[in-house]
């Protein structure tokens, strides 16, 4: 049985950049008949320092999550990058503490979006009208991390109107990678203006995908570019599909997801 | 010929002076998109997880038992007739095949394709003494007389498309070559005969050394490894101290991974088997072969939690997939290993005080975890290699991390930190978006946009009730 309610972990970067993401996951779990709370002592994973081998830190932050969720069935992120962080790393991070068995508890009951709606709660396609083209962005831990095998796609699959047309390497890195966009600001954009070529080169008008970070980083190259294309959350087209959420008429530069 | 693109030995100052040309990524991901493709439809039919895993099992047995293996290697090799030497260092590899080449008499060197030579800067090394030393790898000639160091493992002038070798053939030979690859390879082979047929010295590299018999393999493509090792009348061989097998049943499946990890081709033209010098009842083949084991800080690596990067065997398929090494190319990397094995590799061979910042030239994609057939968990060694470099960070990096780790390790710091950024970002937000930010988000800003934070995040939405958000318990 899948489970009745679940913990909505929003991720630092929805909650402060992109709450309709959130608003979009809560509506949609809501739709799909599952309740959801959402624990307001979490923060963040703590991916940033833990990719920056600052483990002490990446630990103090990734702790709020422990005690946010310790009561939780289930557990769902609109993130494959910090629902892969929880369920990769925790149990290393954590290995040897006294939080151990409360971070492996976490890791064996965290889930991506659109991993929990296809493969826990069953739900095949989702039914729902959007007109347009849309070309899909694999994120990288989404896909290495959690092992999306083409969930986000499948959910996608039975909207009436929307068309999916694919890039010619949907799976690349856009050059978000966390602190690296700041780190290699040069390599990460040259990154990301290949990754919005191949999009571009599609003529979509939506850039799908599953994670805020690479719709940040792509969305802000996309703006500072002048680039036509909407990118949007996963989460947000499909509530939109739903008609849980109203679709924006023009996109707002830099903004995924408005 | 100096093997550096760039003096500077920061990851962030080559890759900017690589960035310059944005003709790069194309030639770079003509050919390595390829080779990837290749390599997907050649495991597409075949359990490519079952044998990757029994390629890491091989690779994590014989490094377990290194010890064991490279004494009976040797053992063996020396009963055949080849002399085997260990070199704890560069130096020492250098001093011994400068030792053999000056008691050879030799003028002109014929060099088959070696990464352990290029770490250890042979070529030059020779060249210095007065040699000729030509490299008889097609790749590795072109880069040769570009005056350019390999940049990729198994494609060394992956960097250059068939007009720049047209070009640089045309230039430095005075004739006129068309941009076609028949005709290029025609040319170079021409050259590169003469050269055998007064080679004094051969020295080639090694794929794999097997302990059971005291002989070693190299693949090749263009047959130049099996001229640089048979005709001149002695021959060095270079090799990596890892780079060993127990039996021909291990080289069996590590061979094929290899070769079908780095081009996707069932076969490569040419397997060579070396197994020592020419006896008396042979017609043909060297008076004298030498191996020289490389040691130079590998010792160091398989005692620590890195060993599993010696798992390596240079297929130099994480380079192909690897977008940082596509928009850099392997000169970026400014060391011999490129790509994400060199981001690892290249800190524990040459120090993390030298190049300790390449363990940052990654986004931590994972695509090159995917494709490697000894399964490296590179990304994990990546951030291994980060956490090393932290304890040695500048006091900005940690004091950032550990303000950074305070607001975020308490909801109530983190909603503050939230409202001091919503009215901070007044003074800088323009029309819905940040086009300069203070540092270090002016590092983002230089090139992208930033989003400006949520006038009211999702857990003011939440807890408002806004947008069917209400909380269930109907406070």
């Amino acid at each position: 049985m899948p489970p009745a309610r679940v913990s909505l972990f929003v991720t630092c970067l929805v909650d402060l950049l992109y709450p309709e993401v959130g608003e979009a996951t809560v509506a949609l779990l809501r739709d799909l008949g599952v309740e959801v709370d959402f624990p307001e002592s979490q923060t963040c994973c703590g991916q940033p320092a833990f990719n920056s081998g600052f483990d002490a830190d990446a630990r103090r932050v990734a702790r709020t999550l422990l005690g946010a969720f310790d009561d939780a069935e289930a557990v769902v992120a609109p993130s494959g990058s910090c629902a892969g962080m929880v369920r990769s790393f925790y149990p290393h991070l954590f290995h040897g503490t006294k939080d151990e068995a409360r971070a492996n508890a976490l890791a064996g009951k965290i889930y991506e979006l659109t991993e929990f709606v296809v493969d826990v709660l069953g739900a095949s396609s989702v039914e729902g009208r959007w007109d347009g083209r849309v070309t899909y962005h694999d994120a990288c831990h989404g896909l290495r991390e959690i092992g999306l095998t083409g969930q986000g796609r499948q959910l996608l699959s039975r909207v009436e109107g929307l068309e999916l047309v694919e890039m010619a390497r949907p799976d690349a890195c856009c050059g978000f990678g966390g602190t690296f966009s700041l780190r290699l600001p040069d390599v990460a954009t040259a990154m990301a203006d290949d990754k919005v070529a191949q999009a571009e080169a599609t003529e979509a008008d939506a850039m799908v995908a599953g994670d805020a970070g690479c719709l940040m980083h792509l969305a802000g190259r996309m703006s500072r570019r002048g680039a036509g294309m909407r990118p949007v959350h996963v989460a947000t087209l499909l509530a939109e599909a739903r008609g849980l959420r109203e679709r924006p008429g023009a996109p707002a530069a830099g903004v995924p997801g408005r | 010929m100096t093997p550096e693109a760039s003096p500077s030995t920061r990851f962030k100052d080559r890759a900017a002076s690589q960035l310059v040309n944005r003709r790069l990524p194309i030639v770079i991901g003509n050919a390595t998109d390829l080779r990837e493709r290749r390599r997907r439809e050649a495991f597409a039919p075949l359990d490519g997880d079952g044998l990757r895993d029994a390629a890491e099992a091989v690779r994590a047995h014989t490094l377990a038992n290194l010890d064991t293996y490279l004494e009976r290697f040797a053992d063996r090799a020396q009963a055949r007739g080849t002399k085997v030497f260990f070199a704890a260092d560069g130096a020492e590899a250098l001093d011994y095949v400068r030792g053999v080449v000056r008691q050879a008499g030799a003028r002109v060197v014929a060099k088959g394709k070696s990464m352990a030579s290029e770490e250890i800067g042979l070529g030059h090394a020779l060249e210095a003494d007065g040699l000729e030393v030509v490299e008889t790898d097609l790749g590795e000639y072109i880069v040769q007389i570009a005056g350019e160091a390999p940049s990729h493992i198994t494609a060394p002038a992956v960097h250059h498309d068939r007009a720049e070798i047209a070009e640089l053939f045309s230039r430095t030979h005075g004739v006129e070559l068309p941009p076609d690859p028949e005709a290029l390879t025609a040319f170079a082979r021409g050259v590169l005969r003469e050269t055998f047929l007064t080679a004094d010295v051969g020295i080639s590299g090694v794929n794999f050394a097997i302990a059971e018999t005291g002989s070693f393999v190299m693949v090749t493509n263009e047959g130049n490894g099996r001229m640089v090792t048979s005709l001149p009348r002695v021959h060095i061989a270079l090799m990596g101290m890892e780079r060993i097998v127990p039996t021909h049943r291990e080289l069996g499946l590590l061979l094929p991974m290899l070769v079908a990890s780095a081009g996707g081709r069932p076969v490569t033209t040419y397997f060579s088997f070396v197994n020592g010098p020419r006896r008396d009842d042979e017609p043909d083949g060297p008076d004298e072969v030498h191996i020289v084991v490389l040691d130079n800080g590998r010792s160091g690596i398989l005692a620590g939690e890195f060993r599993s990067i010696l798992h390596c065997i240079r297929c130099g398929a994480c380079q192909n997939v690897c977008p940082v090494y596509r928009q850099v190319g392997g000169h970026g990397y400014g060391s011999v290993y490129a790509g994400p094995i060199g981001a690892v590799l290249t800190p524990l061979l040459s120090g993390m005080d030298r190049a300790g910042d390449l363990a940052h030239a990654s986004s931590l994609c994972g695509a090159c975890v995917e494709v490697c057939p000894v399964k490296i968990p590179l990304v994990e060694h990546l951030i291994g290699l980060r956490r090393l470099a932290a304890k040695h960070a500048g006091a900005g990096e940690r004091a950032s991390f550990f303000g950074w780790a305070r607001a975020w390790g308490s909801a109530r710091r983190y909603r503050f930190v939230g409202w001091a950024g919503r009215l901070g970002q007044r003074l800088v937000t323009r029309r819905g978006r940040i086009r300069r930010a203070p540092f270090p988000f002016s590092r983002w800003t230089a090139d992208r946009d930033l989003p400006p934070l949520a006038r009211r995040g999702f857990r003011a939405r939440w807890k408002a009730g806004a947008n069917g958000s209400e909380r269930p318990d109907g406070t």
